[in-house]
């Protein structure tokens, strides 16, 4: 597959199959994911995409098949699961920042308490990651008196201090009103040009084609297509992508 | 094309004068319309006539100090009874020489309860306090070493008592109960069948029959010889019954945090506890500040109800004092008092639990 140099993938879904109740939300799923690679998700709604990239961090937990992160097996073991979590970041559609603590405290609450760092060392941090999303002025904000863009850049950041090898990012900009997206793709953008490993799923096709060195097509709970952006947007190969494409980039 | 409509910024102007000061307010708030002016006039007249009769008795034609109830014989309250039976109410059967011991233990509980309301000093220091506080006010009202005589408990009463139900049962009751509300929504079918079992058989049973069963029952129960301190037994039936209560007020705060602050916690690697202590409680209970207080009212105006079991808190030694022949017919006096103390206190918490819900709502105003 896609992995580079032979160097052993950070994520690997293996035969990965999800059912809730009889419905059977995940058939099958394959991905290996390299080190600093970016694949973007993409597929119709209800097709699975957040499915899977949630079972990564084990939000959802998979009934069959094997899913390794950074080599840690995903099993109901508590100690694997808060391992991975650990060095897993993941960015909401709907934010989901802490609206009872400020900007800062949302940023250094998990280094200080899973990380065990001291509060001065975890505010500095914050602090530079705060800068990097741009909105340093923000800190001694609730999340409640920012704006969608703002909030998820402060998602973001919250996930960044944690120092995450991985970030997965499950639909980050379908929440926010059209001139507040741009603004958490550029970070992502910027995210993806350091070399962070990244799993998006998105339908934001302009940035998958900008920062993805794989692209992911999921319907009906299976991957139907992957490949690299080139490829995947120029020719598609099944009938299933060729028309989720042409939906999505009608207008 | 688009027109431009405004050129230059508006001149601020003030508002019309009829809707700012006393007269704005009072067309706002009082004569609204026609049905609100009716309602305003009905409520002065009801007031104009009940007001001055009361303030006549309570105040004007008030007796305040005579030596029996024959003597202050009058139109206006008899609170020369309350002056008399003072010390009584507030310590009851407490050896009368030693009462600057529960005097201190009540000073220690309030001052407890001031510095508990300052937000700044929350944490492991403020426990630290209470249980430093809590040994004070034992060594206080027991004695037996520090020089001070020993006073068994059957002996305590009045306004300690009441108190000492109250916090105690208050300050207990409350991790109990938001424990029981985390194991009622427990993955774990054992903790949640008890807890479920526990809350349901507790609410389901009124607390006078709590109350008997821990009086009357529970010694028929132990082997022979075994005793536990009534006052303990009381103590333990209050926490176990506010407990259930308090249990299903914390549980509505729980299911009210949305699914995603549960899934960002975990995504950030928390864990179970610390997700719950620093994610979900504090919003949870920030939500329920209104029903929660409500319970301590209730709990704390239902420490009266060990009248039953013979401990006589501070209505109870209201009553007793009740029962002197020299001071007959003096007990309207002595319930207006009683009504006035417990209002003071539920009072005072309503109003605590407003100014906090405030203050936890600051996040969330946009």
């Amino acid at each position: 597959m896609t992995v580079s140099g032979g160097e052993a993938p950070i994520i690997e879904l293996r035969g990965v199959d999800k059912w809730y109740g009889d419905f059977h939300v995940l058939r099958n799923i394959n991905l290996d994911v390299g080190k600093g690679e970016r694949v973007v998700v993409c597929g119709p709604s209800g097709s699975g995409k957040s499915t899977m990239i949630r079972c990564i961090n084990r939000l959802e937990e998979h009934q069959r098949g094997q899913i390794l992160v950074a080599g840690i097996e995903l099993t109901s073991d508590v100690k694997n699961i808060e391992a991975i979590r650990r060095e897993v970041g993941m960015v909401f559609q709907q934010f989901n920042l802490f609206p009872h603590l400020t900007v800062l405290e949302n940023l250094t609450l998990a280094p200080i308490w899973v990380r065990k760092l001291s509060k001065k060392e975890a505010e500095e941090t914050a602090r530079l990651y705060l800068d990097r999303v741009r909105i340093p002025e923000q800190a001694d904000k609730y999340p409640g008196q920012l704006s969608g863009g703002q909030q998820q850049r402060v998602a973001i950041a919250r996930s960044l201090c944690m120092k995450p090898e991985i970030m997965l990012f499950d639909e980050p900009t379908s929440a926010l009103d059209p001139e507040m997206i741009k603004e958490v793709l550029d970070v992502m953008v910027e995210l993806a040009e350091e070399g962070m490993t990244m799993v998006c799923v998105t339908h934001e096709m302009g940035f998958a084609r900008t920062v993805a060195d794989t692209m992911v097509f999921m319907d009906r709970g299976e991957i139907v297509e992957r490949g690299s952006p080139k490829e995947f947007f120029a020719n598609p190969k099944s009938d299933r992508t060729k028309l989720f494409l042409s939906q999505i980039l009608a207008h | 094309m688009t027109d431009v409509t405004q050129d230059l910024p508006l001149a601020i102007e003030p508002p019309p004068p009829a809707t700012s000061g006393l007269v704005g307010w009072l067309r706002a708030n009082l004569f609204s319309s026609v049905f609100n002016s009716i309602l305003t006039l009905l409520a002065a007249a009801f007031l104009a006539v009940t007001l001055p009769p009361v303030i006549r008795w309570a105040l004007v034609d008030a007796v305040w100090s005579a030596p029996n109830s024959r003597a202050c014989r009058g139109a206006g309250a008899c609170w020369a009874f309350i002056h008399e039976k003072f010390r009584f109410i507030l310590f009851g059967t407490y050896p009368y020489e030693q009462h600057w011991r529960p005097f201190v233990a009540v000073l220690i509980f309030l001052a407890l309860i001031l510095a508990s309301c300052d937000r700044r000093l929350w944490g492991r220091r403020l426990v630290l306090l209470w249980l430093a506080g809590l040994v004070a006010v034992g060594v206080l009202m027991w004695g037996g070493i520090f020089g001070l005589s020993y006073v068994g408990n059957e002996l305590w009463s009045g306004l300690p008592l009441t108190l000492i139900l109250a916090v105690v049962g208050i300050a207990f009751a409350f991790p109990l109960a938001i424990l029981l509300a985390l194991g009622r929504r427990s993955r774990l079918p054992a903790v949640r069948t008890i807890c479920v079992a526990y809350i349901e058989l507790i609410r389901g049973v009124p607390l006078i029959t709590v109350l008997f069963m821990a009086s009357v029952m529970l010694p028929l129960f132990l082997p022979s010889g075994v005793t536990i301190d009534k006052l303990l037994r009381a103590q333990v039936a209050l926490i176990l019954f506010a407990a259930a209560y308090l249990a299903e007020v914390v549980r509505g705060g729980l299911q009210a945090i949305p699914r995603g602050q549960i899934e960002a916690a975990d995504a950030l690697g928390l864990g179970y506890w610390r997700r719950t202590r620093l994610i979900v409680l504090p919003q949870a209970l920030a939500l329920v500040i209104p029903p929660l207080v409500n319970t301590f009212i209730g709990t704390f105006k239902d420490t009266t109800l060990v009248i039953i079991i013979g401990l006589f808190d501070l209505l109870g030694t209201i009553n007793a004092s009740l029962n002197d022949a020299n001071w007959r017919g003096t007990s309207v006096e002595a319930y207006v008092f009683a009504a006035a103390f417990y209002f003071c206190f539920c009072f005072f918490m309503s109003r605590y639990s407003q100014m906090l819900e405030r203050e936890f709502n600051k996040g969330r105003r946009r």
